[in-house]
């Protein structure tokens, strides 16, 4: 079997703005959602595929931010190398690639090398794709998804020729409508991507040298600077999944990934979640370390955390509950995110729209509650954002609570 | 006694006549009813513009209870405040006692006794209680002669400070005074009384205590809260002890014994529970009314809000901001209901999050 190697491209902490104010405290690839930290659910699906050796996670956050979760998925994934290599400088998504391309490269040398983004919720069909790849003769496959009509414009939008999934044209936000498949941010490469990558990194620089205009850089990105000529070369091919899909972008989000992953996990590993119970409406992850009064009622789609106190009576719904925070006597929290070490008071209601597909301008769905946000009993937050340290003792609606 | 056409208390008066809505577990009129007796009130002249037939049984029992005879006196057509006086002339005008007037919506201690031997001092033919507001530029004011009670004028709504002391909407009358109303639209306030006040022939009460015309939701639960402290400061026994019922909390409840009380609840300040209704565990209530046969589930929270008969507010819904809810509406579990007027028999199961009138399908802001 031929040797694969995965890559998770996570950014740094100035990528993960949308999601503020959750990620102030804690990096965006660390956001449990489903009980698990982001990154941990492809990481996950890699420790799955069949000859996959090394997993190596890239990105800008300083190694001290991922050493701890670099250790425990090394323990929970003994059988594949699992690192962190940090880059300094922007180079753009492809550059990054290039600069470790030794580090990826390294023996056992990889036939195949998976890219894949973090901000992104799915079923990641590694194996699937690994198959579609190993059928054809091109450089590399994409994950393509459908999206609907009206959002398609917002991604990178796919042509493909559909008996032979070989991608004939590709657009990063095109400005009128071209595909409802969109770039699903999977790919497997052969490991020639990096002579592909170098190739595209001359063309660049013999255009900046004849055109004036065209500003000399160092960055490089692989949906338009790679895949898009790659495309063009009749080198991409497509495998389209049917499975579900969702961008992780802004916090609100984070609840519908949160959901999905819940059940996905129902299907696949039942035991991780919390039992069902007539007050435990089912997929809910209970953190063991969580004290949950008996007549609360959780759930569905809810995830809560390590050291969180759940008071008698309690209601929640559609949310996720983060680290060492405390919802007290007949609280209720509907549609939100409540952040580590939060205190939600008797009777204090928090309360979300569900994310909208398209995001409105202005309005506020699901409300966030940052770190250490306390509520005071029988008030109520409804869409709002709250950042951190904030003591709320009156009604809040439709706000961002500085 | 003159009743109003009664729009402003819907839609609670879609289902049942004003007068017979609850307040503080007594319907309006029994409240006035009993005052009016306690007085020595021996007939009752109710003008109505319409003769519903719940009134008129609820009323028969009351006249046995009481042995007093109660007349409706029907307007064909609208009389206006001082009209249906002239209308009952032949009860109100049968002897020389001097009558009293009341406007169904007005809420006080109803000091009758005091008002009639008041009356009976000073010997002229008419007497207005009146009550001090905060704010009298809203109000018609009454200003008397100085250093007595004789009504001088009155000045409707005043742009500058002339006094404080306004119509508390309770007058007493020899029945001389129906020689000046005609049987045609008239109106009280603004025909007879200055006729009245010109001859020298008006005085003026102060009410003591408080005062609270309770036509409008809003006003209905401020003079229930008025009411209860009333009650408090009163030491009745028909408030529930907080000594007895560790539920209660911050006085001022009260609870019809028949009513079902989870001791998980916490209930007050200024909450009226009316017979039968059933309040769950973890229910958290404060100024809000619940009337008779409702249903408040488990760890649900409401205030400032009127839940109509029959009705039942669902597990960890929040209901607030002047809602009111009419007879036997339904709202879902944890929903958030936010100054929403809902029409009889609804079933609400989306939220409701800004202030508006659930009819049916189409809905109207207000």
């Amino acid at each position: 079997m031929s040797v694969t190697k995965g890559v998770l491209l996570i950014g740094g902490p100035s990528k993960g703005t949308r999601m503020r104010p959750l990620t102030l405290d804690c990096p965006k690839p660390l956001l449990p959602i489903a009980g698990k930290p982001m990154i941990w659910h492809p990481l996950s699906a890699f420790a799955k595929v069949p000859g996959l050796t090394e997993v190596i996670i890239i990105g800008f956050y300083e190694d001290s931010v991922m050493s701890g979760f670099i250790k425990e998925v090394k323990r929970e994934f003994p059988n594949i190398g699992i690192s962190y290599l940090r880059e300094y400088k922007a180079l753009g998504t492809a550059g990054g690639l290039y600069h470790f391309r030794d580090s990826i490269l390294r023996p056992p040398v990889p036939q195949n090398i998976f890219i894949c983004n973090i901000d992104i919720c799915s079923a990641f069909p590694f194996q699937e794709l690994l198959q579609l790849h190993s059928s054809h003769r091109g450089v590399g496959t994409i994950m393509g998804v459908n999206v609907k009509k009206e959002t398609a414009q917002k991604y990178g939008c796919i042509v493909t020729e559909p008996e032979s999934s070989l991608m004939v044209h590709y657009v990063e936000k095109p400005d009128s409508w071209i595909s409802n498949t969109v770039n699903g941010g999977v790919y497997l490469f052969d490991k020639s991507l990096f002579d592909e990558i170098r190739k595209a990194m001359d063309e660049k620089t013999a255009r900046a040298a004849e055109d004036p205009l065209v500003k000399p850089d160092e960055i490089l990105r692989l949906e338009q600077d790679v895949i898009a000529p790659l495309a063009a070369a009749k080198k991409m091919y497509v495998y389209e999944c049917k499975d579900f899909w969702r961008q992780i972008k802004t916090a609100a989000s984070a609840v519908t990934a949160n959901s999905l992953y819940l059940a996905r996990i129902q299907k696949t590993n039942p035991d991780f979640l919390a039992k069902s119970s007539p007050n435990v409406i089912s997929p809910v992850y209970i953190d063991s370390s969580a004290t949950i009064d008996p007549t609360a009622k959780i759930g569905p789609n809810v995830a809560i955390g390590p050291g969180v106190t759940v008071g008698a009576g309690v209601r929640v719904k559609d949310a996720i509950i983060l680290e060492g925070t405390n919802l007290e006597q007949h609280s209720c929290v509907l549609n939100s995110i409540v952040g580590a070490n939060c205190n939600v008071g008797a009777w204090a209601r928090v309360d979300g729209k569900p994310e909208p597909e398209t995001d409105v301008k202005g309005q506020i769905s699901v409300t966030i509650l940052a770190t250490e946000v306390s509520l005071a009993p029988e008030t109520l937050v409804r869409s709002c954002i709250v950042l951190p340290n904030k003591s709320l003792n009156r009604n809040s609606a439709n706000e961002v609570l500085l | 006694m003159k009743i109003n056409t009664t729009i402003r208390l819907r839609p609670l008066t879609l289902s049942w006549p004003k007068p017979l809505v609850e307040f503080c577990n007594k319907a309006m009129i029994l409240h006035q009813i009993e005052a009016l007796v306690k007085a020595g009130v021996k007939d009752i002249v109710l003008a109505v513009n319409y003769r519903p037939e719940v009134m008129v049984s609820v009323l028969k029992k009351t006249e046995e209870e009481f042995g007093i005879n109660i007349h409706f006196s029907v307007e064909t057509e609208p009389l206006g405040t001082a009209g249906p006086l002239a209308l009952a002339r032949d009860i109100l005008g049968k002897d020389d006692t001097p009558f009293f007037v009341l406007n169904s919506d007005v809420t006080c201690v109803y000091p009758f006794e005091a008002f009639r031997d008041f009356h009976a001092a000073h010997g002229a033919e008419g007497s207005i209680m009146v009550t001090k507001v905060a704010e009298p530029s809203a109000y018609g004011v009454v200003v008397t002669k100085p250093g007595s009670t004789v009504i001088d004028r009155f000045v409707e709504k005043p742009v500058e400070f002339v006094g404080n002391r306004i119509n508390a909407g309770i007058y007493i009358f020899n029945p001389s005074v129906l020689n000046r109303i005609k049987l045609e639209p008239t109106s009280i306030e603004k025909d007879t009384f200055p006729a009245i006040a010109a001859d020298q022939q008006l005085h003026s009460f102060d009410l003591p205590g408080f005062w609270m015309d309770v036509g409008q939701p809003k006003d209905y639960l401020s003079g229930t809260c008025l009411y209860l402290s009333h009650l408090t400061s009163t030491h009745s026994p028909l408030l529930t002890d907080p000594k007895t019922n560790k539920w209660v909390y911050g006085g001022n409840v009260l609870v019809d014994p028949s009513a079902e009380i989870d001791p998980t609840a916490v209930i007050g300040p200024n909450v009226v529970i009316g017979p039968d209704a059933k309040i769950g565990p973890g229910v958290r209530l404060q100024r809000c009314v619940i009337l008779s046969n409702a249903v408040v589930r488990d760890h649900a929270w409401i205030a400032n809000s009127i839940i109509g008969w029959n009705s039942n507010v669902g597990r960890w819904t929040r209901v607030e901001n002047i809602t009111v809810l009419g007879d036997d509406v339904t709202i879902k579990d944890e929903l958030y209901v936010n100054g929403a007027s809902v029409l009889p028999h609804k079933s609400i199961s989306t939220s409701i999050t800004e202030p508006r009138i659930v009819m049916c399908k189409c809905n109207f802001s207000i």
